[in-house]
């Protein structure tokens, strides 16, 4: 008997799915665990494997065409069977379960790999683990429930975590209907861009319910300090130039920012008290380190972690971030790369941006914001003026976890391992 | 039980040695002097016998207060309390009531042994047509008593003889709990205890425990009837934390709490933000060791540790 495969709901908040590429033909025979295709989400790029084997009998969407979840996309059977009509099973499919967890819908999307700590509460496909009552509260607010990290047995999501999130019954909400912004059009009709309401895409709902909670709930504090960056911009240059005779064109060329995650890193080490979370009755401290930094995109921005960041050589973070930057670029992040940070890091150095206090990215108990290095005078040891290389650094602490002095610490460590940056070699 | 013989010359009191011994418990002290042995009757040792006696006159009009040496020894009269008793209203069409009121101790705990030791609220009360009521306080005890004997129904009375030592603000004058309306015994936010008996003392003591220790604002409800059961004050406190433990002292298998698990996850299900725990009896027959049957009863830690589990 012939089964029909349906474009899988991959996500909370997917509604359609771009058949981005098929991986198969008719007539190919599929094992189970074969990727049939590449399926593109609101959130990222996805492969779809098979848990039915046979033969593909016939292939509905073509690649690049766009379909709601639950239309069949292929039908897999005995070779020479006739295909079934689509239509006969496309009616009930609409409103099956999204991906049930053994019957029904035979195909899963590969699920992401796990990470030890913190657990997110949900792995794309597999039920979320969620309280009645807390799972009631996300739904009046609006939350996204497979984005919060469970506090409760087995990684619940209890009211705690959703009230965490900013969507307790006490807490602001944050307004979510439309806006009326009346503003009139240029006088002499000729302006920078066509008035016109842009759709909000997934990433850019996710990125503006995550931000107004944490600005909502977080009590922000900020401290900034201006670093020697220097010696650090000596060194890089000396390792690039290294790794470029050794490596040729394929060399690694390590970024000022790889330097700052593995200093934080070690800064973290020092003050771990900053490697923690606000767990609402408690403050969770966390043993690894799992860095996130920001990765901007045409439209929007990703955070994706590298893990285990303190047990990992600069070399390693450098390799980690480069794959991660190119898999954010790509759309490829899985939800398990983008969830589970103890830290992050943001930069805007790049842009000329001197320096910036960026929102925290919960429930990470602070975020660093790293600017330009500029070329300024500075008074010296000695008290001369001389050409310094400055570059100044800002920190976002959530005053529930962090205090100003632990804060203030954090910076020092950081400064003095940026300052006197060939310890982080070691 | 002396103001409603006073009140009304239909109230008789029989049962084994409630007369000239004055109660194997003294409750009914004093009674037989000063109403005479015509309504305070001593019985044989004859449960089936006496019980159906005091049936057959509450069904002519007398309301009798009949006691119960324990309410393990009701079995021995099982089919005049539950089929009885309980049925002969529905069976005449309504023609026939059957006031009476059957009293006595139903409670573990005193080193009496199994066949001693039972607490049949729950199987009495999982038959239509019957009221069972489990005071926890003095103050409950004389008003759900004066409320058992003016109801036109049978109600059974379930007391703890450990709680008959219990001292506490009892009124002088008239007054009545009405069956059917439990009572939030202590107000709280993070988590409602629902407890009948003394298991509303025990898990009082657990509450403050878990205020003091561990920050936590238990609410407890006194559940006071078992049948029929308050259950809009159940749901509404769990409406307000969310969270719901139940203890009681009968054994798990079938207890009172099974019946208020379901109609919690029923009529509750989105309110909860934890699974409904239990504290009973460790399900076995009453152990006759004083120091394992402690240990065998819900007990204040044993509370307190059910608790934690909910609010982890």
């Amino acid at each position: 008997m012939a089964e029909i495969i349906d474009m899988p709901k991959l996500s909370d908040t997917m509604s359609v799915g771009t058949l981005v590429k098929w991986n198969i033909k008719e007539g190919q025979v599929v094992a189970f665990g074969d990727i049939l295709a590449e399926i593109e989400t609101d959130k990222a790029t996805m492969e779809l494997s098979c848990t039915v084997p046979g033969t593909i009998l016939k292939i509905y969407a073509p690649a690049g065409s766009q379909l709601p979840v639950g239309d069949p996309i292929c039908a897999i059977g005995k070779k020479d069977e006739k295909a079934p009509d689509p239509k006969a099973k496309a009616a009930p499919a609409k409103s099956a379960p999204a991906i049930p967890e053994s019957t029904g819908i035979p195909c899963i999307p590969e699920a992401p790999k796990s990470s030890n700590s913190p657990a997110p509460a949900q792995t794309d496909g597999s039920r979320t683990k969620i309280s009645p009552y807390a799972k009631r509260m996300a739904e009046k607010a609006a939350i996204n429930a497979a984005s919060l990290s469970g506090t409760g047995p087995g990684g619940r999501i209890v009211a705690r975590d959703v009230a965490a999130a900013g969507s307790a019954p006490v807490a602001p909400a944050a307004p979510s209907g439309p806006v009326n912004v009346a503003v009139t059009p240029p006088a002499d009709g000729k302006g920078i861009q066509a008035d016109a309401d842009q759709p909000v895409s997934g990433m850019r709902a996710t990125i503006a319910r995550r931000l107004v909670e944490s600005k909502n709930t977080v009590p922000h504090f900020y401290l900034e300090v201006e670093v020697d960056a220097a010696p650090l911009l000596a060194m890089r240059e000396t390792l690039n130039k290294r790794l470029a005779e050794a490596g040729g064109e394929s060399a690694l060329k390590l970024s000022v920012n790889d330097f700052i995650l593995k200093a934080s890193a070690e800064a973290l080490r020092k003050i771990p008290a900053v490697n923690a979370s606000w767990a609402g009755t408690s403050i969770r401290q966390h043993s690894a380190v799992h860095l996130a930094f920001g990765v901007a995109l045409e439209d929007g921005l990703v955070t994706p972690v590298i893990r285990d960041a303190h047990s990992k050589s600069l070399k390693e973070i450098a390799l980690d971030a480069k794959a991660l930057i190119s898999k954010a670029r790509a759309k490829k992040l899985s939800p398990a790369e983008m969830s589970g940070s103890t830290f992050t890091v943001t930069n805007l150095g790049m842009y000329g941006v001197t320096g910036f206090f960026g929102i925290i990215n919960t429930p990470n108990a602070a975020i660093l914001s790293v600017g330009a290095t500029i070329k300024k005078p500075v008074v010296d040891a000695s008290d001369r003026i001389v050409m310094g290389q400055r570059m100044i650094i800002g920190l976002s602490g959530d005053h529930r976890v962090v205090d100003g002095a632990n804060g203030a610490q954090f910076l020092q460590a950081l400064k003095q391992v940026l300052e006197a940056p060939t310890s982080i070699l070691i | 039980m002396r103001e409603e013989l006073k009140r009304d010359e239909n109230v008789v009191i029989m049962g084994e040695e409630v007369a000239q011994f004055n109660g194997a418990y003294k409750i009914t002290e004093g009674l037989l002097k000063e109403f005479g042995p015509k309504r305070v009757v001593d019985t044989p040792i004859s449960e089936a016998g006496f019980i159906g006696l005091g049936i057959g006159a509450s069904m002519l009009g007398i309301r009798p207060v009949m006691e119960l040496m324990f309410w393990s020894f009701s079995y021995v009269a099982f089919d005049q309390i539950v089929n009885n008793a309980g049925n002969i209203r529905y069976m005449s069409g309504g023609l026939i009531n059957c006031p009476i009121v059957i009293r006595g101790p139903a409670n573990g705990g005193t080193n009496v042994g199994a066949t001693h030791s039972h607490t049949p609220e729950a199987i009495l009360a999982s038959h239509p047509g019957i009221k069972v009521v489990c005071p926890a306080t003095p103050y409950d005890a004389k008003g759900l008593l004066k409320a058992a004997i003016r109801d036109n129904d049978p109600v059974y009375v379930m007391e703890n003889t450990i709680l008959y030592n219990d001292k506490g603000e009892v009124p002088d004058e008239d007054y009545i709990v009405p069956i059917g309306v439990a009572d939030i015994k202590r107000e709280g936010t993070d988590l409602t205890i629902v407890a009948h008996g003394r298991a509303v003392i025990t898990s009082l003591k657990a509450a403050e425990i878990l205020e003091r220790e561990h920050g936590v604002s238990v609410e407890v409800v006194d559940l006071r009837s078992i049948r029929p059961l308050d259950e809009e004050t159940i749901l509404a406190s769990v409406r307000k934390t969310h969270r719901a433990l139940l203890v009681e002292e009968n054994k798990p298998f079938c207890g009172v709490d099974a019946q208020v698990a379901y109609l919690i996850q029923a009529r509750a299900f989105d309110e909860l933000d934890a699974p409904i725990g239990r504290v009973s009896s460790i399900d076995a027959p009453q152990i006759y060791s004083k120091k394992l049957e402690d240990l065998q009863l819900p007990y204040p830690a044993r509370v307190v540790e059910a608790a934690l589990k909910i609010l982890a």
